[in-house]
């Protein structure tokens, strides 16, 4: 700089209003607007504008990201639910028809026990007669034998079978 | 001795047509000053702001909380680039006088052009059209009529001379705290070149004095941006 203001006031500056100063000041300052709208504070401006934009976004992306997530969970949490309750069902299926396979495996065995033991006591039935018929036969003629053997004398016939009677009843009531 | 101011009277033979070359060439490094640095400012925008960027992004949201604080955002927006202009603008042209004031040849050339009065008129002036402007513009010729008349018809001629004591404070609000600035700041330079004793007794005062004018221009532009914001809201939005 070529001199600094020295020991003076700086009265010269105050001269009053001229016009070209005016005119040059509108002038550079419509100018220096018009400029900095263009290459200075439009971009930042517009920049900004963008940025805020793409903030926007992202937070509405976020919060639909999230919703999203959240219908996710929940439909996961019924079907969760859901599956739960059908393996309940399917022990207890199991359960039931268990129960009742062991019932009629129990009803079954039972009614083949209660048949080989009816065929056992028909049998016996069945063996015993054929035991008491072949019996009767034995003893009568035994007894004749016997009696004649024995006594050797001559009986009635009406004693006879009045012995013979006695007889069996004696045997069959031993058994 | 005083310093003179390098007038160039009646260019191209018009009578009114007067420069003060000294006003024209400050005014001229002001703006280049400012579009520079508004320029360097500007370059390399990112999504995410780095250095210089951050500066202008905050001193957007500075200007952006003035106009907030005096108008809808919907119609104030269509003032931001002007107000930033004026702002900064305004700011630098502060900031120049306080750095230094050059002398040539006993003519004053380098100085604050905010310590003119012409040319804070001017920048007055120019924001009172405007207000009248996008009044007009924005509420219609009815309304803007109207205004004068609310709430009492008595009150017009208030009101007419409040639009001339506006710009009238308006301009000579900033040229008078940067003038007074700068002919204490050529004062105290006086005493501090005066002698041993006038510079143990000037230099401090003069440091002084130099910090309060730097806090004076950033106040005063925004003092300057402030109310300009509020003019053109009393003209343009539909309650004040």
């Amino acid at each position: 700089m070529p001199g600094l203001a020295e020991n003076s006031l700086i009265y010269a500056s105050l001269g009053g209003l001229y016009v070209g100063d005016m005119l040059v000041q509108l002038f550079f300052f419509v100018v220096l607007l018009l400029l900095l709208k263009k290459f200075a504070w439009g971009p930042v401006m517009n920049m900004m504008q963008k940025r805020e934009e793409y903030v926007a976004g992202e937070i509405e992306a976020a919060e639909k990201s999230r919703k999203e997530a959240e219908a996710a969970a929940k439909e996961a949490q019924t079907q969760l639910n859901q599956v739960k309750q059908e393996a309940q069902k399917m022990i207890e299926d199991a359960k039931n028809t268990a129960v009742k396979q062991e019932q009629a495996i129990i009803e079954a065995a039972r009614n083949e026990a209660e048949r080989i033991k009816e065929q056992a006591q028909a049998e016996i039935q069945n063996e015993k007669e054929k035991a008491i018929q072949a019996l009767q036969a034995q003893v009568a003629s035994l007894s004749v034998m016997i009696a004649s053997k024995v006594i050797e004398k001559e009986i009635s016939e009406q004693d006879q079978e009045k012995l013979i009677e006695e007889y069996i009843k004696e045997v069959g009531e031993e058994r | 001795m005083d310093h003179t101011a390098p007038i160039v009277e009646d260019v191209f033979g018009i009578s009114w047509l007067d420069f003060n070359l000294s006003n024209v060439f400050m005014i001229i490094v002001t703006s280049l000053i400012v579009f520079v640095i508004s320029v360097l400012g500007a370059r390399k925008l990112e999504m995410k702001p780095t250095g210089g960027q951050n500066v202008m992004e905050w001193v957007l949201d500075f200007i952006k909380g003035i106009i907030n604080d005096t108008m809808d955002w919907k119609t104030g927006k269509l003032f931001l680039p002007l107000a930033i202009t004026l702002f900064s603008y305004i700011l630098v042209g502060n900031m120049l006088g306080v750095i230094t004031n050059g002398v040539v040849g006993g003519d004053v050339w380098w100085k604050s052009p905010t310590a003119d009065p012409g040319l804070t008129l001017t920048l007055a002036m120019m924001v009172i059209v405007l207000s009248h402007f996008y009044g007009i513009k924005l509420r219609g010729g009815k309304a803007y009529v109207k205004d004068y008349f609310t709430p009492l018809p008595l009150l017009f001629p208030i009101k007419l001379i409040e639009e001339f004591s506006n710009t009238l404070t308006l301009g000579l609000r900033l040229f008078g705290n940067i003038y007074a600035g700068e002919v204490l700041l050529a004062l105290l330079v006086g005493l501090t070149t005066s002698g041993a004793l006038g510079f143990i007794g000037g230099a401090i005062p003069f440091l002084a004095w130099q910090g309060f004018s730097v806090f004076i221009g950033g106040i005063q532009a925004f003092i300057f941006t402030m109310l300009s914001m509020v003019y053109i809201s009393h003209k343009v939005s539909e309650e004040h």
